[in-house]
Parts: C-alpha cells; structure tokens; sequence
C-alpha cells in the first residue's frame, strides 16, 4: 500500500484526514490475499466457483469448503479469511432461518445481501471490533428468478452478473466481461467458472489449489448444491484445454490505487 | 381456548371470501353484540390490511382488531423494506404466527382474502386453534354453521366475479336472518389487481327468501 | 369520587374455570382435528394411510388436507391430533432438515433421528404443561430395515410392526393383529394395501370424524410416496335387513 497510516489506521472508528477508513482497506488487502472466487449470473441459474489454495498436501480433500450453503436455495461462496467466513454464514443462516420464521416464505436475495451487509458495516463502525476479512458472493433463485451479490469488508453491497473476489479478481472480471452472461446456459456457465479459476490461478506462487463448484438453477431444484461430479470433470476437463490453448498474457496487473 | 369474558364484544358475525380468476370477493354481516344487544348494527368487519389484502374478522372485536392492526403495522414494514407489496400468503402467515402463538388467550375468527401478483386471488382461514388452510371459498362465523348446506351446494369452482359476488350476496344474507348474532347489512369488498371496490346491501334489500 | 358501573343486562357470572386468578395455564383443547393413521410394515417397507379431513368439533370443516408428510429423503410422518400443532412441527422439521441441508457433511437425517426429534420435543412441550395435541407415527427404511414408531402428547413411544392412532386403535387394530403380525416380512403391496383400506372402511363405517378421501403412502427403500388423494368402496346393502328396532 502506497499510503502509510501515520496513526490513522489504528482503528476503524478513526478517519483518516482525507476520509478514508484505513482499517477497511486493509480488511479488503486481507481479501485480496485470498484464493480468487467467482461468481456468474446467467439466465437460468446462478454458478459460484472458488480456488481453494491449499497450503499443505496433508489436509484431507474437500475439507475446509469455501462455498457453503446458507438456506437450502442460498449459496455462500468467500474471499478471504475462513474464521470471519465461518461466522457470516452462521450470520446468514441465522437470517434466513428467522426470515422463514416470519413470513413461511424463503427469504430473497436483496434482502438478505442487505441484512449481511449491514451486518459486515456495524463492523466498520466500533473501535472494539475488527472488520471483517472476507468478500461474500451470495448465489439465489427467487421464485426462479437467478440473483447474485456480492458484499464486501466496507458493507458495501451490490447485485451482479458476474462478479469476483481475491487475489485473481481483476482477471477473472476481465475474462468475465468476455462472456455472454445472456445466453449462456448454467451448464456452460459451471464450464466457463473453472476455466477462469483455472486461469487466474497462477500455479508460480500457489502450487496446490483446489475447485469448488456449486449452483443454483432449474437443474438442481432451486436448491443450492455442488454441482454434480460428471459436469464436475467435465468442466475441469474443458478448463485445463481451455488454459493450455490461451495465451497466458493477460495475468493480474492489479494491485494500489 | 378463550371465551368471551361477561360483557366483552363479540362478532357473532358471518364472514365469507371467494376466489375468482383475478381476484376475491370478501363479505360479511354487519352486527356487532355484546350478549343478545346489538351494540352497533352498523359494523364494517371487513378490515384492510394492505392495499390489497383484507381480513374478515370473527370472535372478540377487541382481539381481531387487535390482531388487524399488528399485521398492518407488519405489513407497512414488508412493504418498505421489500419495496414491493406482500403477497396474501405473507399476511397470512402473520395472522396465523399471531392467532398460534396466542391462541390459549384469543378469540379470533379470521379469513383473509386478496390479490397478489404471483397466486393472484387467494383465501386463507385461520380458525380458532390458530392453524392456517388455503381454500377456494371460506365461510366463517356464528352465522357461518347455518349455510354449509347451501354453499357446498352452490359454489363452483371458476365462477365469475359477478356470479361470486351473488353466492356471497345470498350466502350471508341467509346466514344473518337465521343467526341471531349476525345480520344488518351486507357488506362487500371486491379486490382485483385494478384495487377494491366496496359496497355494501342494505337490510331492508336483502336477497328474497322463505320467512315463514 | 363516585363511579357509576355500567351492569350489562342478561350476561352470565364468570364461570370459575375462566377465571383470571389463579396458577398459570397452559393448556388447551385442540380445535381443528385430524383423526385415525393406520400404519404397518409389509414386505417392501411401511405403508400408511390418513383421510383427508380436519374436523371443527364434531363438523367436517377442511376436507382437502394432508395429515402425511415426507421428511427428509426416507422418512415419513402421519399425524393425528391438532391440525395447528401439526404446523408447528412441520415448520421445526423443516428448520432441522434445513440445518442439516446446511452442514453439507454428506450426513442425512434418519428416520430414528427424525423420530427421536419429534419425541424429544413432544416430552419437552408436555413437561411445559404446555403439550402439542397430537399423535404421530415415524415409518422409514433404513439400511434395508423397516422402522414404524409411535409418539403420542405425553412422550410415550412405541415401536410395533403394527400401529393405529385415535379411533383406528380401537377399530383397525384387532385387523392388523390378525392380517399383519407375524406376517409382515411375506406380505406383498397388494395384499397391504387391501388390508389398510379394510381398516379405513371399517373406520369409515364406525367413526364419526373419519371422511371417504383418503391418502395412502409408502416407504421403501426407494423413499416415500405419497397417493393422490382417493374414496374406498362402501357397501350399504345391510340396510335392506334393518327395518323398524330389530326386535
């Protein structure tokens, strides 16, 4: 980071003199740091992908799972620390659980990408607390209608149709960009998703990682679900060809603003 | 269960909806009374509780308007955080949460009818134990046990609004000159996506019927 | 200062039990009322059937419900007793299924956890003097074994190769001893089913808050299914005998 503090970083109830809370950035550098996740809205359905970088060969496969479920028709995928993930799926479920408790009605994504994020700002606002070190990517179908959100460490929240976190994000965006999120079907969505993790994954720096697909659509009842293990090898398939045919030249450039 | 306490008002009442494709029709009598005096002949127990939902009330006019008035308040606030109308499903889901958890200490009748875009009419019941049923057409009340006969007999599925609002007409309108607690005039409330219209059948313009 | 009080003419004293002194209390009667299950084990699982109907009282109120309900992926519930109960618990069932849905550890609720579930929670509201109205009956397969248990408003459970609730414990019960136990594993679905319609009729016949719609459902080891809703075959022709007492 370009910026140094200089005292105004100590904590997140402080200003900087320019209006900058230097605590929230450095929750979303946390993010940053992170395997890249992503998310794609298409018109039927809703594909979340993660790179789960694995930092040793002991842990058991599958284990410590980066997307989650939130509600039988929410999918929670994350960037970034997985403690402060645990707690805000635990948060969502909450939510959703106490939403159908009122209203016998499942509850929609806008409101609980608002109650998430209101939930991630209070954290942005009390020096007894830290902000959280996680992007959330929430995947929905509303009475089959597909919606994804992202909400950030800010509280920041918004509805995508594409959309990513961590450390592959501007590439990932930028191959996301690439696709036509219109036409595109779920199934081709869960092919296109491992390819741009396969992409962004830059195997220099983080030699063992591993995918995580899920979604929600038609296909899986409006239910969210890991998608199932044929289309799972399937696009694993289509994205190591895909990778070995693309010109590696577009890797992440990001980083300070 | 509760019961009236001495002197409390009661809606002996005759309350009814219909479902019709685009919307439902609500009735009910208008006598409100506390043991045989009527304490005012003149009730409106059709109570809207959004733009368009409305409840029929039934039992103590003390806890239904109770009632009606929390699912307003609930409903206010959905539509606000929501920016979009509740469907019939939500506020009828409140009513029950509301008649369920209290049912030891209500007395409490309530159907409610309405339009909404995803089911367009519906009509939900919650009897006294504070469970909640879905049907084509409900009748409820004191008033209500005179005319089953009459209604199963009559009632068709996919009737037109018209046709609707006559069953409801008759329907009330026999049940309030047979029940003691129920009569006056009939009230109706037509709800469609276009909104309600309401109106009502004074006393004395009743539908014919045999009065020997 | 001098209050005058309004005596409202011709309405009766308090009766005491609806006094508002005296110790807290809890319970109620239930009010909208589903009747009999019928439920036994035959070759391929358990088959079970409930009518369709939620009395008021003593009048057929709802006539299009549904007292069976599948329960996570091998487990089905039927239900005798408090309609608005009923509710209740399907909405707890629907948060445990839905937590354990959550976890995603490739664990799925089984019949006996489910059936442990609703007893532990019929015991607990019951210790609350609070209790839910009603009888369940749990069948499900589970490891190609059959499980059928009973659940009542105190917490007591049983588990039979044979069990009726409500009015079916005095009428299709005696049926079931003698069609059922001790035959359970050569029963065919055929022979059960005739064998359960028999004891719906007879429960038709004979009790006063059963209804001609009924649902039959089974559980294999292929899950549960649920009929459409369907009358039985009544015979009336005793009629002609009975003229004037019988004397």
């Amino acid at each position: 980071m370009t910026s140094i503090g200089t005292g105004y970083d100590l904590s997140v109830s402080t200003y900087s003199p320019d209006g900058r809370v230097f605590q929230v950035e450095y929750a979303q550098k946390a993010v940053d740091n992170s395997g890249t996740a992503i998310g794609l809205r298409v018109k039927d359905g809703v594909v979340l992908a993660v790179e789960k970088i694995k930092h040793s060969r002991l842990l058991v496969p599958n284990s410590n799972k980066r997307i989650m479920t939130a509600g039988k028709h929410i999918g929670f995928a994350s960037a970034g620390w997985m403690s402060d993930t645990r707690h805000l799926v635990k948060r969502a479920r909450d939510e959703a659980r106490h939403y159908y408790g009122t209203y016998k009605t499942e509850i929609p994504a806008k409101i609980i990408a608002e109650r998430m994020g209101m939930y991630v700002q209070a954290y942005t606002l009390y020096s007894a607390v830290r902000p959280f070190g996680v992007s959330t990517l929430l995947a929905t179908m509303d009475n089959n209608d597909p919606q994804l959100y992202m909400i950030e460490p800010s509280g920041q929240y918004m509805g995508y149709r594409g959309c990513a976190a961590g450390k592959g994000k501007q590439a990932a965006k930028t191959e996301i960009e690439k696709l036509d999120l219109d036409s595109l079907s779920v199934r081709d969505a869960v092919k296109e998703a491992a390819r741009i993790i396969y992409s962004v994954h830059d195997s220099t720096k983080d030699k063992l990682f591993e995918l995580e697909l899920s979604w929600v659509c038609a296909e899986s009842n409006g239910v969210h679900t890991h998608v199932p293990q044929d289309l799972f090898d399937e696009a694993v398939e289509y994205a190591e060809n895909a990778d070995n045919s693309d010109d590696e030249g577009d890797e992440e450039m990001e980083d300070d603003e | 269960m509760a019961t009236l306490k001495p002197g409390e008002i009661s809606m002996g009442t005759t309350i009814m909806a219909v479902e019709f494709n685009g919307g439902v029709v609500v009735g009910a009598d208008s006598r409100t009374t506390s043991g045989p005096y009527i304490v005012n002949r003149v009730t409106d127990k059709l109570t809207k509780v959004h733009d368009n939902i409305y409840c029929c009330r039934s039992g103590s006019a003390a806890d239904t308007q109770a009632i009606a008035d929390i699912v307003k308040y609930y409903l206010d606030l959905y539509c606000s955080q929501h920016g979009e109308a509740p469907t019939v499903k939500i506020a009828a889901t409140l009513f029950q949460e509301i008649c369920y958890q209290n049912r030891s200490q209500l007395l409490a009748g309530i159907i409610i009818g309405g339009w909404d875009k995803q089911e367009g009419g519906s009509v939900y019941n919650i009897p006294l134990g504070g469970s909640l049923h879905r049907e084509p057409f409900s009748i409820g009340g004191s008033g209500s046990g005179y005319i089953y006969g009459y209604c199963d007999k009559v009632f068709r599925p996919d009737m037109s609004k018209e046709e609707c609002i006559e069953f409801v007409k008759n329907s009330v309108s026999l049940a309030m000159t047979r029940d003691g607690s129920s009569g006056g005039v009939v009230r109706l409330a037509v709800i469609t996506k276009d909104g309600v219209e309401r109106s009502f059948i004074s006393g004395d313009q009743l539908p014919e019927q045999y009065l020997g | 200062m001098d209050s005058i009080t309004l005596k409202v003419p011709h309405t009766t004293e308090r009766p005491a039990e609806i006094t508002n002194y005296g110790p807290t209390t809890h319970i109620s009667q239930p009010s909208v009322t589903g009747t009999s299950v019928v439920a036994f084990k035959y070759k391929d699982g358990i088959i079970m059937a409930t009518d369709c109907l939620a009395s008021y009282g003593s009048m057929a109120r709802f006539r299009n419900e549904t007292r069976m309900i599948s329960v996570g992926n091998n487990t089905l519930v039927g239900m005798s007793g408090d309609t608005g109960d009923f509710q209740h618990m399907k909405h707890t069932l629907e948060n445990l299924l839905t937590h354990e849905y959550d976890m995603d550890d490739g664990q799925n609720m089984g019949t006996r956890s489910i059936y442990k579930y609703i007893s532990n929670i019929m015991y607990g509201r019951r210790s609350k003097i609070d209790p839910l109205w009603n009888s369940y009956v749990v069948a499900g397969v589970e490891n190609g074994e059959s499980f059928l248990g009973f659940v009542d408003y105190y917490g007591t459970t049983y588990q039979s190769p044979t069990i009726a609730t409500g009015f079916g414990a005095y009428l299709a019960q005696p049926i079931l001893r003698k069609y059922v136990e001790g035959h359970e594993d050569e029963l065919t679905e055929e022979e059960a089913v005739r064998i359960l319609d028999d004891c719906m009729r007879v429960l038709y016949y004979r009790d006063g808050r059963s209804f001609n719609k009924l649902r039959r459902a089974k559980v294999t080891a292929e899950g549960v299914e649920i009929s459409e809703p369907y009358p039985l075959d009544t015979n009336w022709t005793i009629a002609n005998y009975v003229v004037g007492y019988g004397s």
